[in-house]
C-alpha cells in the first residue's frame, strides 16, 4: 500500500516540526501496541504447542517454550480423521475456486459491459441478495428440494458465487480495461466472446488472483454449512473436525478442579497443535496474493 | 405496437426497432457469460427468499409451498414470537451486541488507516499492514478455539490473573464475559481488514492537498484532519449506511461457538435462536423462518433509513 507522505515529500523528515515528532512517536507507538496484541497470541499458540503440557497449564510458557517436545505433533499426525478433513476440505476448496472462477469472472465482465441487454434490472437482481435473504430454514429446504443434503454439493455449490465478489469483478473490469484495445480487437473482427477469452481474461490476473483468494478462505474457513448439510463423518471438512476438537469437549467444564486440570492436560496440547496444522496454508497463501488486495477493495462504487 | 396510422414518426421508429434487435443480438454473448451467476444467485438466494412463504403457512417438513392443502395463517408465527419468553431476551441479546460491536469495531478500522497513513516509513507501514490482516483468515472455530483455550480456567488469561493475586474465572460460564470477548476478539480478527478499504482511499488522495496544507504550516495531526478525514468521507458514510444497514444482522455462526450452558443468557441471538428451532430438536420450521424473516425485515428498515438520512443530509447514498 502507498504511503503519501514520503512519496511526495522526502525532504519533510529532515524539516519535522516538534509537535510532529510528538505525534509520529504516539502514532509509532499505538501502531507498534496493536502489533503486539495482534502478534502474540499467535506466537503462543506456536510455543504452547511445542512446550511441555504441564508447564503450559502451569503458566510458565511466557514468552519462549518450555522443555520442547514434539509429542502433540505426533498425535495430531496419528489422527486418521484430522488428515481425511484435510483431504476433504483440499477438495472442496479446490473445486469452489475453480467453479466460481468460471462464474464470477464472465459475469463480472458481462455486467460491466454498458451494452449488456437488460442491464439495469440485472444489476439490481444481483443487489438485492446483499441486502436481502429468505434466511436459514428455507435455504436449508432448498438445498433438500434439490437432493443435495450429505453431499459434497452442499457445501461447495452455494459457494461459488458471493455477489459481493461479483460487484468487485465488476468495478475491476470497469476501471482497468483500456476501451482502445477491445475497440481494435473488434475492428480485427474478433467477437465478444473472443475478445472476453483472449484479450479481457489475460489481462485480469490481478482480480482472478484476489477472487481465487477469496473464494479459497471462504470455503477453508467454513464450517456451518458442513455442520448442518453432512452427516457423514467421512466427508466431514478439516473444520468441522476442528470444531469438535476444539470446542465440543469443552463443554464439559465445570465439574471439580482436579478432572478438569486432567482433561486439560490430555486435550490442550493437541489443540494448539491442531490450530497450526489447520492455518499454515491458508496463512502460508495470503503474503503473497496481498499485493493485489487494493485493487480489488473498492468496492464503494456500488452505485452507478 | 399499431400497423393502422403511418405517421412519419412511427415509420421512424422502426428502423431502430430493427437497429435495437441487431444490437440485441450483438451484445447477446454478455447474457451468456451472465447465465451461470444468474442460475446460482436464482437458486441460492432467490428460490430461499420464495420459500420465506412459509412463515405464514401452518409447514410440516416436506410440504410443497403452495399446494391445495397449504394451510395459511397469516401472521399467526409472527404474534407467536412476540408473545414467547424469548422475544424480549433475544431482542435484547441480539441488540446489544450489535451496538456494542458497532461502537467499538466501526471507528477502530478509520483510526487504524489514518494512523498507517501517516507513517513515514513506507517499508515499516507496509509491514504493519501484513501483520494486521493476517488475522483475518483465522477461521471461526480456531478463532473461538483460540478464545477457549486463553480464557479458560487454566488458560493464559487466568494464569497471568492468578500470577497477580486475583481468582480463576471461567470466562465462559460466565454471562458478563460474552459480550467483551465476542465483540474484542470479532475487532481483533478483523480490524485490520477492514482498514484496508480506508487506506485504499487514502493513497488516492491527491498529493497536492498536503503540500498545500503544509505550506500553510499545517502539523501532521491537523492534514489528518482537515486533508485525509475530508478526503475518506464519503467512504466512510458508505460504509456507515452499510453497518447500520446489519446492526441486527448479526450471523448465528460464532455465537454457536461460543454458547456454553453457562453463558445462553446472553448468546442466545435471534439467529441461533432460528437455528435451534428450525434445524435441532424437533423442528418447528414455519415458526423459525418468521423469526428470521422479522430479523431481515427490521436489516432492511434499518438500512432503508440509513440511506434516506445520509442522502438527505449528504450526497453520499448506497443508491
Amino acid at each position: 500500500m502507498k504511503q503519501g507522505i514520503n512519496k511526495i515529500n522526502p525532504g519533510a523528515v529532515t524539516r519535522i516540526k516538534r509537535g510532529d515528532k510528538v505525534f509520529f512517536f504516539v502514532n509509532a507507538v499505538f501502531l507498534g501496541l496493536l502489533a503486539i496484541l495482534i502478534l502474540y497470541p499467535l506466537y503462543f499458540i506456536v510455543i504452547a504447542a511445542i512446550s511441555d503440557p504441564d508447564a503450559v497449564l502451569a503458566g510458565k510458557v511466557v514468552f519462549c517454550p518450555v522443555n520442547i517436545t514434539w509429542d502433540g505433533f505426533r498425535k495430531v499426525f496419528e489422527r486418521k480423521d484430522i488428515w481425511t478433513g484435510y483431504r476433504n476440505t483440499i477438495v472442496y476448496t479446490a473445486e469452489t475456486v475453480v467453479l466460481s472462477l468460471l462464474v464470477t469472472i464472465p459475469a463480472g465482465w458481462a455486467l460491466s459491459r454498458k451494452k449488456l441487454p437488460f442491464r439495469k434490472f440485472l444489476i439490481v437482481f444481483f443487489i438485492i441478495p446483499m441486502f436481502f435473504g429468505g434466511g436459514l430454514i428455507p435455504f436449508y429446504n432448498v438445498m433438500s428440494r434439490l437432493h443435495l443434503i450429505n453431499t459434497s454439493g452442499a457445501i461447495v455449490l452455494p459457494a461459488i458465487l458471493s455477489v459481493w465478489n461479483l460487484f468487485m469483478t465488476k468495478t475491476f473490469f470497469e476501471s482497468s480495461i483500456p476501451e482502445g484495445l477491445l475497440e481494435a480487437a473488434r475492428i480485427d473482427g474478433a467477437g465478444k466472446i473472443r475478445t472476453f477469452l483472449f484479450i479481457v481474461v489475460p489481462l485480469s490476473k490481478a482480480i482472478m488472483a484476489v477472487m481465487a483468494l477469496y473464494y479459497a478462505v471462504g470455503q477453508w474457513n467454513s464450517y456451518f454449512n458442513a455442520m448442518i448439510f453432512l452427516q457423514d463423518e467421512k466427508m466431514y471438512p478439516l473444520q468441522l473436525v476442528l470444531k469438535e476438537i476444539l470446542i465440543a469437549s469443552e463443554s464439559t467444564v465445570g465439574g471439580s478442579g482436579e478432572t478438569i486440570l486432567q482433561q486439560y492436560r490430555l486435550a490442550n496440547q493437541l489443540k494448539y497443535v491442531s490450530v497450526i496444522v489447520s492455518s499454515i496454508p491458508v496463512l502460508c497463501l495470503y503474503p503473497f496474493v496481498q499485493k493485489y488486495f487494493a485493487q480489488g477493495v473498492m468496492i464503494g462504487s456500488l452505485k452507478d | 405496437m399499431s400497423f393502422v396510422k403511418r405517421n412519419p414518426a412511427k415509420r421512424n421508429g422502426k428502423i431502430p426497432m430493427k437497429k435495437r434487435i441487431r444490437t440485441f443480438i450483438d451484445n447477446s454473448p454478455y447474457l451468456w457469460m451472465l447465465l451461470p451467476a444468474v442460475i446460482t444467485v436464482f437458486v441460492f438466494c432467490y428460490l430461499p427468499i420464495y420459500g420465506v412463504l412459509i412463515a405464514f403457512q401452518d409447514f410440516m417438513p416436506g410440504d410443497r409451498i403452495l399446494a391445495d392443502t397449504t394451510i395459511w395463517v397469516g401472521f399467526r408465527n409472527f404474534t407467536r414470537f412476540f408473545s414467547d419468553v424469548q422475544f424480549l431476551p433475544l431482542m435484547k441479546n441480539t441488540f446489544l451486541l450489535c451496538i456494542y460491536g458497532f461502537i467499538i469495531g466501526f471507528p477502530l478500522p478509520i483510526i487504524v488507516a489514518l494512523s498507517l497513513n501517516a507513517v513515514r516509513n513506507r517499508r515499516a507501514g507496509k509491514v504493519l499492514q501484513t501483520i494486521y490482516t493476517a488475522p483475518h483468515f483465522i477461521s471461526l472455530v480456531v478463532l473461538v478455539g483460540m478464545l477457549r483455550l486463553f480464557f479458560g480456567r487454566y488458560g493464559l488469561v487466568n494464569n497471568a490473573a492468578a500470577a497477580l493475586g486475583a481468582e480463576r474465572i471461567s470466562f465462559f460460564l460466565e454471562n458478563p464475559a460474552f459480550r467483551p470477548m465476542y465483540i474484542l476478539s470479532s475487532n481483533w480478527q478483523d480490524f485490520g481488514w477492514s482498514a484496508v478499504i480506508y487506506i485504499a482511499a487514502l493513497s488516492n488522495v491527491d498529493p497536492q492537498l498536503h503540500e498545500a496544507a503544509m505550506i500553510d504550516g499545517a502539523s501532521r495531526l491537523q492534514r489528518v484532519f482537515h486533508v485525509d478525514i475530508p478526503a475518506i468521507m464519503p467512504m466512510i458514510s458508505v460504509m456507515l449506511i452499510m453497518s447500520i444497514g446489519g446492526l441486527m444482522g448479526v450471523g448465528y455462526e460464532k455465537a454457536l461457538l461460543m454458547q456454553t450452558d453457562g453463558n445462553l443468557g446472553v448468546s442466545e441471538l435471534i439467529a441461533t435462536y432460528v437455528y435451534k428451532k428450525g434445524l435441532t430438536g424437533v423442528p418447528d420450521q414455519a415458526y423459525a423462518t418468521a423469526i428470521g424473516l422479522f430479523n431481515s425485515v427490521i436489516n432492511v428498515v434499518l438500512l432503508i433509513i440509513a440511506n434516506t438520512t445520509s442522502k438527505r443530509f449528504s450526497d453520499n447514498s448506497l443508491w
